[in-house]
């Protein structure tokens, strides 16, 4: 099955990759490894897996604002996400991350979806962020 | 969202490379906040001093924007990883590197303030004045106490506000704005800055708007405000809090049992080597009442200070410092808890502290055992 969800841009550009979907947020400074993209809080859903190159659906990030410059740091060690949802609202620290990072973002704002209760992790989706597109594809 | 022509040219390059970089996470930062247009803010406070945090990536990326990036309004920053008096026991690999960072932030022409308490040290700008801070302690505080309106930036858009003196007009920066669609009420009295911390670390979960209502709680001083704001700071993305009372709004109850919770979750010890106090950075309001607390006793454990080096001096003016020294406490300046080098698993096996936000980041990211009890409790407990 395909099908396209309207989203709100907020750092253009396009991307592909495997969904990696939470409903918790991330405190990127306290939970990734910057060398893998490893989620290494215990207490969090994605504990064990890592971010790197999927297309990641979280809330929106929490905590330190030095959040920011660790996904800068991921990108740099080729461990960032290939693009971001916010599936609550995009965050200050998430936004002016990806903009420097060029990492597509975009959110859900003005949509009436709770993307996080129906999309799984592991389905092949497109980011097209300039027109605030994701397309998913098909389950793996 | 509506740029200026200056605006405009400044995103397309005209005005070099860095000040076009600001703009794209200023443009970033305004879509996700919902911004018509960029205001002027009066200062800038930025995060991301410590190399602890923001490691080799962000060093290359500060020695790279430095070259061209001049700050153009009131710039302060948060603490570094050491006390640069005192840099003993760290490898001089991490003190080249954390010295690389402080060089970059002083050629873009930043205040050497180091300091998560920047509102404690500078002169404040009249209420209802814009302004752009990083660190969310200071946000919060600024927002919630001091009047001033600035959102829960990042290190990098605190940057941006700095080297273009500007922030989105949006969210908490818009009078109307500053409400709380959702109330919580404590059902028991809180007292500690330890309990107004467990509030605080509640609140910022819970929230997902920009700002929360706080109801049935004595209006805090300044060293419980200073532990609500950073333990709300911690856990969130919520960037003000309010006292009203109010029938409207959506209520939220927040009680003993949830409190003790929260405090489990924190508190992996029962008992520490080593008593860390400030984070935030402590003040001269509660260096005085640890004073005061201590009255001639002295701590029986190793106590660590962390306190500006601003607040610092004027405390040794006063007698103060001297007081807290012959105590036991060691003071380190321009520096904080959070993420310290100074504390390792290697040298350290459980820390004391009253911070709900130091707890945090000494178990998650020094990976510490941490006890947590309040400062009154602390000098009866570990002084004689």
């Amino acid at each position: 099955m395909n099908f396209e969800i309207r989203c709100r841009k907020i750092v253009g550009g396009d991307a592909r990759g495997l969904s990696l979907v939470t409903k918790q947020p991330i405190n990127f400074l306290t939970m990734v490894d910057i060398k893998s993209g490893t989620i290494i809080n215990q207490e969090h859903e994605l504990f064990g897996k890592s971010i790197k190159r999927t297309i990641l659906f979280f809330p929106n990030a929490v905590g330190s604002s030095v959040g920011a410059y660790v996904l800068y740091t991921l990108k740099k060690n080729k461990a960032a996400p290939a693009a971001v949802v916010c599936t609550n609202k995009a965050d200050v620290i998430t936004a002016s991350a990806c903009a420097i990072s060029n990492i597509p973002a975009v959110d859900m704002v003005g949509t009436e979806l709770d993307l996080a209760q129906f999309i799984k992790s592991g389905l092949k989706v497109l980011v097209n962020a300039n027109n605030s597109k994701i397309q998913i594809m098909k389950r793996i | 969202m509506q740029l200026s022509r200056y605006e405009e040219k400044a995103l397309r390059g005209e005005y070099g490379e860095a000040t076009a970089a600001a703009y794209r996470i200023l443009i970033a930062i305004g879509e996700a906040t919902e911004a018509e247009k960029l205001t002027s803010i009066t200062w800038a406070h930025i995060s991301g001093v410590n190399y602890n945090t923001i490691g080799e990536a962000g060093l290359v990326f500060l020695r790279k924007y430095s070259k061209d990036a001049r700050v153009r309004v009131r710039t302060t920053v948060n603490p570094m990883g050491f006390d640069r008096t005192n840099p003993t026991k760290l490898s001089s690999k991490f003190v080249r590197k954390q010295m690389g960072i402080v060089r970059s932030y002083e050629r873009m022409g930043a205040i050497a303030s180091f300091t998560c308490i920047p509102y404690e040290i500078f002169s404040l700008p009249k209420r209802g004045t814009r302004v752009s801070f990083a660190e969310s302690s200071a946000a919060i505080f600024s927002n919630s106490i001091l009047g001033l309106l600035t959102n829960k930036e990042s290190a990098l858009s605190a940057l941006a506000s700095s080297v273009t003196g500007k922030s989105p007009y949006s969210d908490l920066r818009i009078q109307e704005h500053r409400q709380s669609k959702v109330s919580i009420k404590p059902t028991f009295k809180p007292k500690t800055e330890l309990d107004y911390g467990l509030l605080g670390y509640f609140a910022g979960r819970i929230t997902k708007d920009s700002c929360v209502n706080f109801e049935n709680i004595p209006k805090p001083g300044i060293m419980t405000a200073k532990a609500l704001c950073a333990a709300m700071g911690t856990s969130g993305s919520c960037g003000m809090f309010t006292l009203a009372n109010s029938e409207r709004k959506e209520l939220i109850e927040f009680d003993l049992k949830e409190a003790s919770t929260l405090k489990d979750e924190l508190c992996t010890s029962e008992d520490g080597n080593l008593i860390i106090l400030g984070s935030p950075q402590l003040g001269i309001n509660e260096l005085s009442y640890l004073s005061k607390l201590l009255r001639e006793k002295k701590f029986n454990k190793p106590c660590m200070i962390f306190c500006p080096r601003a607040i610092h001096t004027q405390a040794s003016e006063i007698g103060l410092t001297d007081k807290l020294k012959n105590a036991g406490a060691t003071f380190m300046c321009d520096s904080c808890s959070c993420l310290t080098p100074l504390v390792t698993k290697d040298n350290t096996d459980s820390v004391i502290t009253n911070s709900v936000k130091a707890a945090y980041y000494l178990k998650n990211s020094n990976k510490v055992r941490v006890a947590l009890k309040d400062l009154q409790t602390i000098v009866n407990q570990y002084s004689t």
